[in-house]
């Protein structure tokens, strides 16, 4: 349900955007007379309510990641804090940190490989169809994400025919090779726990996209055909150019969610492929050791937050908040 | 990407060959590339719904609702047949109401100052909005838990509820405040050239152009407040919401009943979405 609301907020605002030009100039005309206190007046409730249970809770995940102490005595923070629990989390848990990258990247690469030629039909070939188009996208988005999920359970289970069809046709052993599978079946295996990450984050691309192609003169690629570029060029160097804010917002709204996700690694995957997110879940609830539970979590934010600034700023796009 | 298929080359000397037309499937298929992929991608989002419907009416032969066994009614006429499941869901809609609620309050002043104001701070104000959205929901979950935990305070549903207008309030911020750039100012100043005064202008021509958008921010909070399962995972202590159930359910052992509640919620979402949309245009008509 969650997922395509999401996104079709997301899209309104960058459907929205097109429009305001005309409205620039609007917030001096609308401000007569109030009082220059009115904004943070307003602003106060909610920002309270994100600064204490939003900033803080940060603050203190960050020092709970510092406390000093064993299971058996209990933990408390002291200055200058226990620093050697992120060596010994990222020592232990190294391989679900790099785990949780390789597949919220192939996750995402997959949906940008699904998410383009769907977003392409519906801004250009879906004709007056578009509106219906983009409710069917986002439709099945409003079952519950779990039971979405455990869906997923009876399309692949070993003897589904979706299975049985990869076996007799020799797909499964490539897969084997590549190690995304086991021998037999896909249930279970790093490759499950991809395809229902794609799934379950697929509108999130598929929505920018479209956003951004739908925004996009087709004349242009006509232009460039006219000048002798061949359908392939022209793809290249008009469409895909001009879609690039889309295939940004697309790519961070697919990769953050699925690199902290942990229920599609539980519902079909075993502990085997566990994520980072299963660690914490598992530290917080099995384990009981807060500190390298909140550790992991910051390290979590941390990558994350530097891969999104150096991925923003590669692509160019700054006008993405 | 219609190229996939399409044979045309450059030749050595730069220029373009003459584009030889394939003709029969292969010309049929290169043409329709394009929606025949688009419509094959709408089919994988929708198998699973396929699966969620056929398997409501499933009377499975063990605890797990994965394989067919044979067709039943059991579960839609049964539906709280199940122990605890109408419970939890009666949980998440109050959760669900009263969450949405907060959020839509706080969240939409929060819209309008930042929408309709140009003060200092102004752009750390957006920071703060994005940054809940660009979080994952582990590290949300987790770090409201240590601060309850530090508190020493029991989680339960008024951690449940401070949690969810958390996470909703970036959301409807975003959607209101769309709509607010959206608005046409020359309306205002019509409404203020025929001597309305500013409160009058406000509450008659303002109010009901944003109205939509807090609208949508409602359902749009509603729907991630009632199937969070992440977030409410930390801090949920030992109440049951929809989303908890149905992860219990999923290491004990899936009834029909929780097939029926999801098939349910998409026919629902799906008819609250088509009705909105016809009143959309009925409007846009006149």
């Amino acid at each position: 349900m969650s997922g395509g609301a999401v996104v079709a907020t997301e899209l309104e605002q960058l459907d929205i955007r097109q429009h305001s030009p005309k409205g620039g100039g609007s917030t001096e005309a609308k401000a007569v007379g109030t009082s220059r206190w009115t904004p943070y007046a307003l602003l106060t409730p909610g920002f309270l309510w994100l600064a204490i249970f939003f900033v803080v809770p940060t603050i203190v995940l960050f020092f709970t990641s510092l406390y000093v102490g064993s299971l058996d005595q209990g933990y408390s923070f002291s200055f200058p804090g226990e620093w050697s629990t992120y060596v010994t989390a990222i020592q232990q848990y190294w391989p679900q940190f790099v785990r949780s990258f390789v597949f919220a990247g192939l996750a995402t690469v997959f949906c940008l490989l699904l998410a383009y030629p769907l977003a392409y039909f519906i801004a250009f070939r879906s004709g007056r169809w578009k509106a219906a188009m983009l409710v069917l996208v986002i439709a099945p988005f409003f079952t519950s994400f779990l039971i979405r999920t455990l869906a997923w359970r009876t399309i692949l289970a070993d003897d589904s025919i979706v299975v049985r069809t990869m076996n007799t046709l020799h797909i499964t052993d490539v897969l084997n090779a590549l190690g995304l599978t086991e021998p037999g079946r896909v249930l279970n295996t790093p490759l499950a726990v991809v395809l229902g990450l794609t799934y379950n984050f697929l509108p999130f691309m598929v929505l920018p996209l479209y956003a951004s192609l739908d925004r996009m003169d087709p004349r242009l690629v006509e232009a460039a055909q006219d000048l002798y570029s061949t359908p392939w060029t022209a793809f290249r160097k008009v469409t895909w150019r001009l879609s690039m804010p889309g295939v940004v917002a697309g790519t961070l709204l697919t990769f953050i969610p699925a690199a902290g996700d942990y229920i599609n690694a539980e519902l079909l995957g075993t502990p085997k492929v566990s994520m980072i997110g299963n660690v914490i879940q598992d530290q917080f609830f099995v384990v009981t050791d807060y500190p390298t539970a909140s550790a992991l979590s910051v390290m979590l934010m941390a990558v994350i937050v530097v891969m999104v600034m150096v991925y923003v700023r590669k692509a160019g796009t700054e006008e993405l908040v | 990407m219609a190229t996939v298929t399409a044979p045309v080359r450059t030749t050595a000397s730069g220029g373009v060959e003459i584009r030889r037309r394939p003709r029969g499937p292969v010309r049929w298929i290169r043409q329709r590339i394009i929606p025949i992929i688009g419509i094959g991608v709408l089919f994988y989002m929708f198998l699973p719904i396929f699966v969620v419907v056929a398997m409501s009416f499933n009377a499975p032969a063990g605890r797990f609702n994965y394989t067919w066994n044979h067709f039943s009614t059991a579960a839609w006429t049964n539906l709280c047949g199940v122990s605890g499941m109408c419970e939890a869901l009666q949980l998440s809609l109050v959760i669900g109401l009263v969450a949405t609620f907060g959020a839509v309050v706080l969240g939409t002043l929060v819209a309008f100052a930042i929408g309709r104001y140009r003060f200092r701070g102004r752009g750390s104000s957006n920071l703060l909005v994005f940054m809940p959205m660009a979080t994952p929901e582990v590290v949300m979950g987790s770090s409201l838990l240590t601060l309850f935990v530090a508190l020493q305070f029991n989680t339960g549903i008024t951690t449940i509820l401070i949690a969810h207008v958390m996470f909703c309030l970036s959301f409807v911020v975003v959607t209101v405040k769309a709509r607010i750039a959206s608005l046409d100012p020359r309306l205002e100043q019509a409404a203020m050239d025929l001597y309305a005064d500013e409160r009058t202008t406000f509450w008659r021509v303002t109010f009901p152009q944003v109205l939509p958008g807090i609208v949508g921010a409602s359902l749009l909070a509603f729907s991630l407040s009632f199937d969070d399962f992440i977030i409410t995972n930390f801090n949920s202590g030992s109440t049951v919401t929809f989303p908890m159930f149905v992860w219990g359910s999923a290491q004990r052992g899936t009834p029909p009943q929780v097939n029926v509640v999801g098939s349910l919620m998409f026919f629902i979402s799906l008819a609250v979405v088509l009705i909105g949309q016809v009143v959309q245009r009925r409007r846009q008509k006149v």
